[in-house]
């Protein structure tokens, strides 16, 4: 048995916290922990879990609370370690590995029931931070589930529970989390949502994802095996062919020797550039999810795009606020098209020829020897350049080795193997070099066919750069570098790159594709439900705009709806009332009696009747007349006969089976 | 004026308590069966639950500040289930029905046990807790067993209508607090308060202390409050630093004792009753036979069985 600290009979023995509920907020601890280990440091997280290991054995032994000194030296470890780590107790990751720290503190000195229930109200607080770092469908409903421990302990604080058992603490939480869903669904349409934020940026140090704006060899590495959604794009029409499939994101001006970056050129305020389109435009709607970042992507070339996205001097698409919301946009794109003026700004033609002094000698040397060879000609320099990289052993490689000051020269004559960003890094200076204005993009090319719901997936593994050059009565023109060689070494390896969800029928594509469905069903309703389109919520009504005072009594008159409606609920009697089991049981048996012709009279009483049946069933006679001598005693000798003996009785009757003798 | 000023405001009150029954209802005893109906039920949250309220506050801001859909849906999800526990705190005490009561037997400015029995709707109720005074008392009711005990405190001997009771729950979560007042037109006896020698009567037996010719006389104690004054025994107390008082119930074995209201002449009433209730409880716990003699009455006994024991207690304690 435990110790019991607390005096029996106290006040204090009233408040004091039972094992069970200890035991659930251990588990609800956990629960915050596991939601928040994603981020923080492995062994921090492992040495929070040990603790609360050391207070539950500790809580096991007596119950006592753990001294206060060592609760302050934890509270110091705790903020020392976050410290440590990310040099800061300030921002979104510090901020959520203290408050998970605070709370395995707090369980330390859990002992009574208003600590415990602390405790849960901390840990549901901190629960729902952790959606802070990441609000994907799969996340939300773990977090959603991890709300039961915190329920089941919120309920085995009260009165009724067996002591020894775990489940029947979970039943309130889960039937009223269910049971409140519709309710819940409904105030989450209709409190009404901020347009700007009352404190703090949204989205305020959310780490960065996706495609930067700065592009050197290597950097693409960790995207090109990132399988998680970058956006989905709904066409209105035929998706385009795979080929045509280039969406861009950013042009890059300046070579630094290492790195591409914007470079002044992209700054510059100045209009579109012109396009000429031939055939039809491609509408479709693009769904981008958080990026943090200001640029969007569009198929090349775009025309036309919504309000929410502007279109820069490049024909490239971008956001006046950083994406920190699903975002969802619609573009006019050309696929055929002239892109450019007659004739390049002399400025411009400057900054796409630019390359830093004393880097990549050789690199610088060879591009000069094509231009010598091919006199004006600067298709045949692009020519000479694809095939270079696709004759002369060059390998599509995620795993490329590491590059040298002179990164081109290294890579062009040493390494030969990297992916796309090594190959139009590498084009786009020996274009340059060349006299041919070029510049890089970076976006996002090819993406998966989603044939069930008819939409365009792009991962952020479709992370790709090509090259645009300026030919002279054809504008910019895409050459895609890494095409000429991937098609090579596609050809004899079987697939190494892009396209991460194209290749391929295993049996669960069918599965992949609905739950991207509903991924993107979540990004787009859920995520991305912002004040905009909630002002749009009563269009169907008739009201175009619905403002904040409208959802509020929209609001209002729904809790009122709902609280009534459960009311109504509650104060319903249970259905199944409890039937006088007596009496079903001595039907019962009438009825095993009946089958053997002992039939009870209208105006026959228990006692005649049974006497009867035993008369004819002399083999029975001794079970039935104990029967019915429980039956009558059950009936009349009291006011109200105990529960278990009717119970024994109605397992009596349900066992018996008459028996006739058969002569 | 004033008249006028006060009998429209006995009219408000009058009017007020019309649209309250409830408040009615929780003064003036009502009859058995009392059933819980949803008019005199309140509900109100606790401070965990005002707590609970101010955390989802909290959270609702910050989804909404940090526009994280998915921190709202969590928040609201929260939100609704712990309002709805709501619904489940008041279920718990709605529909109950008080259908008797009864009480034990028991001793003024003691509790006194009550035995309440529910009518059994089939729903276990076990957070109800019953408060007849202060303190809150659990009485857990199971499925299909309606049946609860609660103390009451006493001041009064006699047949006392049972209190104010205050039925409550706090299920499932702690968060709200329902709550219903009842008052059964029930009267429960309450047995006078004992007043006991301080010490075991002691047999005298002295023979020089004897007095001859009296037959009752058997035996000498010492003298306690209460004591009539013609009892004292002078001459043996004069031989003692205290009182003495002649004893007269020391009758032969097997002679019943006699407890006599009229022999307790000189102290007040209570006193009286207290004293032949000790008298009764010590000759009942002794198994000794005994008659009680109450004024202007028939002697209740010989006996020295319960019957006779609960006759002579709710004698004393129906006495004006």
């Amino acid at each position: 048995m435990k110790h019991r600290r607390v005096p029996p009979g106290t006040r204090d023995e009233a408040w004091a916290l039972a094992t069970l509920p200890f035991n659930l907020l251990c588990l609800t601890v956990v629960c915050v922990l596991a939601a928040h280990a994603p981020h923080m440091p492995v062994w921090y997280t492992a040495a929070l879990f040990a603790i609360v290991l050391a207070r539950w054995w500790q809580r096991r032994q007596e119950h006592r609370r753990v001294s206060a000194w060592l609760r302050i030296v934890l509270l110091i470890a705790v903020l020392a370690a976050v410290i440590a780590v990310y040099g800061t107790p300030f921002g979104r990751e510090p901020g959520a590995a203290i408050v998970c720290g605070l709370l395995v503190v707090k369980l330390l000195e859990s002992e009574r029931l208003r600590d415990a229930r602390m405790t849960v109200g901390f840990a549901c607080f901190i629960l729902m931070s952790a959606l802070l770092f990441d609000q994907s469908l799969a996340f939300t409903v773990v977090v959603g589930l991890m709300l039961l421990p915190a329920l089941a302990t919120l309920r085995a604080l009260e009165p009724g529970l067996p002591e020894d058992r775990w489940l029947p603490a979970f039943k309130t939480g889960t039937v009223l989390l269910a049971a409140s869903l519709p309710a819940a669904l409904l105030g989450f349409l209709l409190i009404p949502r901020l347009a700007t934020p009352l404190w703090g940026a949204a989205g305020n140090g959310v780490a960065r994802t996706g495609i930067s704006d700065r592009m050197a060899p290597g950097d693409l590495h960790s995207l090109l095996t990132d399988n998680a959604v970058a956006m989905r794009i709904g066409f209105d029409g035929a998706p385009p062919p795979d080929s045509q499939r280039y969406f861009r994101g950013l042009v890059l001006w300046e070579f630094n020797g290492r790195a591409w970056l914007p470079g002044d050129a992209a700054k510059r305020p100045w209009p579109p550039a012109p396009v000429a389109t031939r055939g039809p435009l491609v509408h479709y709607d693009v769904t981008l999810l958080a990026s943090q970042q200001h640029w969007l992507f569009a198929l090349d070339v775009p025309v036309a795009a919504s309000e929410d996205a502007q279109m820069g001097p490049d024909r490239t698409l971008w956001s006046a606020k950083p994406v920190a919301q699903t975002l969802r946009y619609r573009v006019a794109s050309a696929t055929d098209y002239r892109l450019g003026p007659a004739t390049l700004d002399p400025r411009l033609r400057a900054a796409a020829l630019e390359l830093p002094a004393g880097f990549d000698p050789s690199a610088r040397a060879l591009a000069e020897r094509w231009r010598a060879a091919a006199g004006a000609d600067d298709i045949a320099v692009v020519r000479d350049a694809l095939e270079l990289f696709h004759d002369d052993g060059f390998v599509y490689d995620l795993d490329a080795p590491p590059l040298g000051r002179n990164s081109i020269d290294d890579f062009l004559f040493d390494t030969k193997t990297g992916f796309c960003e090594h190959y139009a890094s590498a084009f786009t200076f020996l274009m340059r070099a060349a006299g041919i204005p070029a510049r890089v993009v970076v976006g996002y090319q090819g993406g998966y066919w989603n044939a069930f719901a008819h939409y365009l997936l792009i991962r952020q593994s479709d992370a790709h750069a090509w090259s645009e050059v300026w030919l002279k009565g054809r504008g910019w023109v895409r050459v895609d570098p890494t095409a000429a060689v991937s098609r090579v070494i596609l050809a004899s390896t079987g697939g190494a790159m892009g396209d991460v969800g194209g290749g391929g029928t295993s049996w669960w594509l069918p599965w992949r594709d609905r739950l991207d469905i509903v991924n993107r069903w979540w990004g787009q309703t859920v995520v991305g439900f912002d004040a905009l389109k909630q002002s749009r919520l009563f269009t169907p009504f008739g009201i175009g705009h619905a403002t904040a005072q409208m959802l509020g009594i929209a609001l209002a008159i729904v809790v009122f709806l709902a609280l009534g409606l459960g009311a109504l609920l509650a104060a319903l009697r249970p259905r199944d009332k409890p039937r006088d089991a007596l009496a079903a049981a001595q039907q019962r048996l009438q009825r095993k009696l009946a089958r053997f012709g002992v039939v009870r009279g209208a105006t026959e009483g228990p006692q005649d009747f049974f006497a009867r049946g035993t008369a004819a069933l002399p083999d029975s006679a001794l079970t039935l007349r104990a029967l019915s001598t429980e039956y009558l005693v059950l009936r009349y000798a009291y006011a109200e006969p105990p529960p278990e003996r009717i119970r024994a009785f109605v397992r009596n009757v349900r066992h018996f089976r008459p028996r006739r003798v058969v002569k | 004026m004033d008249a006028a000023m006060h009998g429209e405001r006995g009219n408000l009150v009058a009017r007020i308590r019309s649209w309250f029954p409830a408040l009615e209802r929780g003064r003036s005893p009502e009859a058995l069966p009392i059933r819980l109906d949803r008019r005199r039920i309140y509900i109100v949250p606790t401070r965990a639950g005002l707590g609970f309220a101010v955390l989802l506050a909290t959270m609702l801001t910050g989804a909404l500040n940090y526009q994280n859909n998915a921190a709202l849906l969590l928040t609201c999800m929260l939100g609704a289930a712990l309002a709805s526990s709501m619904l489940l705190t008041w279920r718990e005490l709605h529909d109950l029905t008080l259908r008797s009561l009864h009480a034990d037997h028991g001793f003024c400015d003691a509790r006194l046990p009550i035995h309440l029995a529910f009518a059994d709707d089939g729903r276990a109720r076990p957070g109800l807790h019953i408060a007849l005074d202060a303190i809150q008392q659990p009485c857990p009711l199971r499925r299909g067993v309606g049946r609860a005990s609660v103390t009451m405190p006493t001041d009064t001997r006699g047949w006392v209508p049972v209190p104010r009771m205050k039925l409550s729950s706090t299920l499932p979560f702690g968060l709200f607090r329902a709550w219903s007042w009842i008052t059964p037109n029930q009267h429960v006896l309450v047995y006078p308060r004992i007043l006991r020698d301080d010490r075991p009567r002691q047999r005298n037996n002295d023979p020089n202390e004897r007095i001859a010719g009296s037959d009752e006389f058997a035996s000498l104690r010492d003298y306690h409050a209460g004591d009539p004054i013609r009892h004292v025994a002078w001459k043996a107390s004069a031989r003692h630093d205290h009182l003495l008082v002649r004893e007269f119930d020391s009758a032969a074995p097997g002679q019943p004792l006699r407890f006599d209201w009229n022999a307790l002449s000189g102290v007040d009433r209570e006193t009286r009753i207290a004293r032949l209730t000790g008298w009764v409880c010590d000759a009942y716990a002794a198994a000794h036979p005994w008659i009680l003699i109450l004024e202007d009455r028939r002697p209740l006994g010989p006996a020295s069985d319960a019957a006779h024991y609960h006759r002579c207690l709710t004698a004393l304690a129906e006495l004006p």
